[in-house]
């Protein structure tokens, strides 16, 4: 501030001021009336071509779906391929009556007339600009018949685009799985954004597993659309460069599986017409050879999409074809489970490789009346456990079986990976089961079930009871038996492969903790009991292994569905076919290097050497090379 | 027209007091004022309501923060202009505190920092939008005019500070218009003519020749840091939907809330920046001619209010208040409309968003206060 203030002249400094105020007005209003000249000339002179443009020329932003990862088999044939076809899609806001369209559609045989209230619900639902898809898959016939008839259907259109299609059909339906159109519950559990143009997901098996990895990254497009949403080329329009940003997606990796397709058929041909469950692993890493439930579907009419009907219809069929009974199917075990019990009691001393029983057909409790049944009625004789082995004797194995105890059984039964989930890489594998006192205690609400009764022990020892195992995890333990105690975890994916590069990412054989038995002594003669089962003179299974080009091993198995009474007798011909046993067999090959061990399971097939086995020698010679069949 | 056919126009005020006029008096609220300011207000909530979408929960947040804003008017209406100068050089201080505690703040955040939380969050450099007005004319009050050389110095320091400070947040946007709400104070008090061309013909060269000899990063680093929320393709595309916006509202325009570009959102930010083009597009010319109008009549009441003042500081204060608010419309229009590059300054007292809601208000508070305190300040 300055000493003294000047004297400020009033009058002219207001002067000075509405002087300046009138120039700021006059600039004020001179670039306000350029801004109402660019006004009118964007809404009065050019009016008509904004109009257009808004009318017609829509940039609108599009997801282009990145193309699923390829499955082949464990020799480069493939499993899972997408194919080239046209679906049908109908865009509501260009459909002058939706009710009357799809009515028309109905009758030219190209919807159900039972979809019609749904397509109207979806076409109601969602934004009217978005394509609802009528049909996944159309038949060349269907095409053709449609293109005739297209002018009379605005807004409903053929759109090419990749549908999942399994060459094989039913022999991968379990394993590999197969995708699906994606449902209102996959979007919430899915990244929304990342599968914004994909219409299928993986819904079981290994595709559903492996969806991280098989669906690849969405890209993204700018594409002009004009007034009736259908694409303009980009080059036609004048502002196309400024629009024309892309991202190309990334496809998912493909995935070489450790499956042999081969073998499937075989596993598929041995139980055609029976409902059951093949499951073959190579012993020295745990990949997964075959795996086949029966009755299979056709995992295509998934990918194509199929009629409500349809659908209830494989849901409702009482061979219940959906139901993966290869890692879902939990049966009871019987006497495959003897090699395994045999081998515990060894390494407790619950019995020896001498102690001899005499087996009269029958065993009871001490004080008790109750008689614990031998599967041949008139008993075997004086047996050792390698007898008892090899013949399957019951009533030898019911004696140990009070040494043994049932907690003991169950340390070693979970040591060979029953009773938990192998970890194999699909989902939905069951857990089976493995009884145990505390599992009573906790399995049952009444105080008086909780208590663990002899006898129940007694019935464990013959794989019966309680005890339930999946067609999988008797694989994989016939694996391990086949192994000495070294497990491998099961797996499918032998490999992932990068269809950019082409580089392969192998997956190892992941180790799992062997069975705590070490002495190599009771592994050899447990083993040998399993070889002489098929392959000597008094063996359960010697028909089957009789003349074979290689030695093997295994096990039979019989389980029963239903209890006899005490007095009766088990006639297979006067019971119902759902109540007769199951027919179990494990079994592993060659003896002395083994390549494959294999589990199969034959719903109410009464016998497990009779039915069962010449399954499992099926498979063995085709993955051996000996099958001399056309496949 | 004649200078007193403009205060004819502006001078409603003055006219015999009705019922509700001695109400307004009472509260130092100017009644033309008030209704421009009101009917602007409610055109824009109309249009938001459309441009958010119909979504309720975000038009009341709107309607509550115009309600506070309202209030923050009617408060400061009350202080009279002589209290308010007197404060002013403290409100400056303060606001500079503010400024260099957010760059601290923000130092430590290694990142933009714009808002200060103490007790509420607030960004400092809204307090400045008024503070630096009100400090350049406070400095000018009892100076003769026109200002010498020597306080153009003074003043152009204490505008160029807090202008950097908020330049360095960074918000060069912000920091611009505050700057030009400054040298708006100037230009009112008699800043030569030939001073003002002078600079305007030097800089307009000056800038052609720096930017060629810039490199391509370089231009595109002022660019962005012009507008640093999108780049220059994302900003064509915006401008590109805007126009098609506006031009297809024709002069009656699609209807309100019916807007195809606007409600299947081809058109980006639309509730915020671009919230003129759904005006554009749903009510046509004559529906953003009106709000045109109704901006016009605002800034000319604030004008004439400011011709009326008495003293030097609310003069300068006013006209700078008046002028800076038609400053705001005049770049938002035309960034929508195409005219000007995008750069992100929104539609006052239309654009979503209630921060610089309460300043504009609080600025018009000012003016009211200076008009209805001007009796009671003989001079």
């Amino acid at each position: 501030m300055s000493l003294f203030s000047p004297i400020k002249d009033h009058h002219s400094e207001t002067q000075l001021f509405v002087g300046r105020v009138i120039l700021s007005s006059v600039i004020g209003v001179v670039l306000l009336g350029v801004v109402v000249g660019r006004l009118v000339q964007l809404q009065v002179v050019d009016h008509q071509l904004f109009a257009e443009q808004s009318q017609g020329n829509r940039i609108r932003i599009e997801a282009v779906p990145p193309t699923r990862g390829l499955i082949f088999d464990r020799r480069g044939r493939v499993l899972a391929e997408n194919l080239p076809a046209y679906q049908l899609e109908l865009i509501p806001e260009q459909v002058p009556d939706i009710n009357d369209t799809l009515a028309r559609l109905a009758k030219l045989g190209l919807i159900g007339e039972e979809d019609i209230p749904r397509f109207n619900g979806l076409s109601q639902s969602g934004p009217r600009f978005k394509p609802i898809t009528l049909r996944f898959r159309l038949t060349d016939d269907e095409i053709a018949n449609f293109a005739v008839q297209r002018p009379r259907f605005p807004g409903v259109d053929l759109q090419p685009r990749l549908v999942r299609h399994y060459p094989d059909g039913e022999l991968v339906a379990h394993a590999v799985g197969y995708v699906g159109a994606l449902s209102t519950a996959d979007l919430e559990r899915l990244d929304a954004a990342a599968y914004s143009g994909t219409s299928h997901t993986g819904k079981t098996g290994v595709e559903h597993f492996n969806e991280g990895v098989l669906h690849g990254d969405v890209g993204f497009r700018q594409v002009v659309t004009n007034a009736l949403g259908r694409q303009v080329p980009a080059e036609t329009r004048d502002y196309a460069d400024s629009a024309a940003e892309s991202e190309s997606p990334i496809p998912g990796d493909n995935l070489y599986l450790s499956l042999d397709i081969d073998l499937q058929r075989v596993a598929a041909k041995q139980l055609e017409g029976r409902r059951g469950a093949i499951v073959a692993i190579d012993p020295r890493n745990g990949e997964i050879l075959a795996l086949f439930s029966a009755p299979a579907f056709d995992p295509n009419s998934f990918a194509t999409g199929m009629s409500p009907s349809e659908y209830n219809a494989l849901q409702q069929d009482d061979q219940r074809p959906l139901f993966n009974r290869a890692v879902r199917g939990s049966y009871p075990p019987g006497s495959t489970i003897k090699p395994m019990l045999a081998l515990a009691a060894l390494e407790i001393g619950a019995t020896n490789l001498t102690r001899r029983s005499v087996c009269i057909g029958w065993y009871s409790l001490p004080g008790s009346t109750h008689r614990y049944r031998d599967w041949r009625p008139q008993g075997h004789g004086e047996v050792d456990l390698h007898d008892a082995i090899q013949q399957s004797c019951d009533v030898y194995f019911y004696e140990i079986s009070r040494d043994i105890g049932i907690d003991n059984m169950h340390y070693y039964l979970e040591q060979f990976g029953l009773g938990n989930v192998t970890g194999i890489d699909m989902t939905g594998e069951a857990d089976g089961l493995v009884p145990s006192r505390e599992w009573k205690r906790n399995a049952f609400r009444e105080r008086a079930d909780q208590v663990w009764f002899p006898g129940e022990t007694i019935i464990a020892s013959i794989g019966q009871g309680y005890l339930l195992a999946t067609p999988l995890q008797l694989a994989s333990a016939t694996a391990t038996l086949a192994m000495r105690g070294q497990r491998f975890k099961p797996h499918l994916v032998a490999a992932f492969e990068d269809p950019l590069t082409g580089k392969r990412i192998l997956m190892p054989p992941e180790r799992l903790p062997n069975v705590q038995i070490n002495d190599e002594f009771y592994w050899d003669n447990v083993l040998a009991a399993m070889h002489d089962v098929m392959q000597s003179g008094r063996g359960t299974a010697r028909a089957v292994g009789l003349g074979a080009p290689y030695d093997m091993a295994g096990k039979s198995g019989t389980a029963q569905v239903f209890t006899i009474a005490q007095e009766e007798k088990y006639d297979e011909d006067e019971i119902d076919e759902r109540l007769r046993d199951h027919a179990l067999f494990i079994a592993f090959a060659p003896f002395e290097d083994p390549q494959i061990a294999v589990a199969v399971i034959v719903e109410n097939g009464s016998s497990g050497s009779g039915i069962a086995a010449p399954m499992a020698r099926a498979i063995m010679d085709q993955h051996l090379g000996f099958n001399d069949d056309e496949l | 027209m004649s200078f007193s056919d403009t205060q004819r126009l502006f001078s409603g005020g003055n006219a015999p007091l009705s019922g509700v006029g001695s109400i307004l008096q009472r509260l130092y609220l100017d009644g033309p004022l008030l209704g421009g300011l009101l009917m602007v207000c409610a055109l824009g909530l109309v249009v938001l309501y459309s441009a958010v979408a119909q979504n309720m929960d975000l038009w009341i947040q709107q309607c509550m923060r115009l309600v506070v804003a309202l209030v923050a008017m009617l408060i400061v209406a009350q202080l009279p202009p002589d209290l308010l100068r007197r404060w002013t050089p403290w409100g400056y201080l303060g606001g500079l505190i503010l400024l260099i505690m957010v760059l601290a703040a923000g130092e430590v955040g290694q990142g933009a920092q714009r808002w200060l939380d103490i007790g509420i969050r607030f960004q400092p450099s809204e307090i400045m939008k008024l503070a630096v007005p009100m400090m350049a004319a406070w400095y000018l009050h009892d100076r003769q005019l026109p200002p010498k050389f020597m306080d153009l110095v003074v003043i152009g320091v204490l505008i160029i500070v807090p202008t950097v400070l908020i330049a360095r947040q960074p918000d060069l946007g912000t920091s611009l218009l505050i700057a030009m709400s400054g040298v708006l104070v100037i230009v009112l008090a008699g800043l030569p003519i030939r001073v003002m061309v002078l600079l305007a013909l030097a800089s307009i060269p000056g800038a052609y020749v720096l930017w060629q000899f810039m490199q391509d990063y370089q231009k595109q680093r002022v660019l962005t840091l012009l507008n640093p929320d999108s780049d220059p393709l994302g900003a064509g595309y915006n401008i590109i939907q805007s126009k098609i916006a506006i031009g297809s509202g024709g002069l009656f325009g699609k209807g309100w809330t019916n807007g195809s570009q606007a409600q299947l959102e081809f058109l980006p930010e639309r509730d915020t920046d671009f919230i003129f083009a759904v005006m554009g597009e749903e009510l046509g010319l004559l529906g953003v001619l009106s709000l045109l109008a109704l901006y016009l009549f605002v800034v000319g009441r604030g004008l004439y209010i400011a011709i009326q003042a008495r003293d030097t500081f609310s003069r300068l204060l006013a006209g700078s208040i008046s002028l800076t608010f038609f400053v705001y419309v005049f770049v938002n229009t035309a960034m929508v409309t195409g005219l000007v590059p995008v750069v992100g300054v929104p539609l006052p007292l239309v654009s979503f968003g209630g921060t610089s809601m309460v300043t504009l208000l609080a600025g018009f508070g000012i003016l009211m206060s200076i008009h209805r305190h001007r009796k009671l300040l003989p001079h």
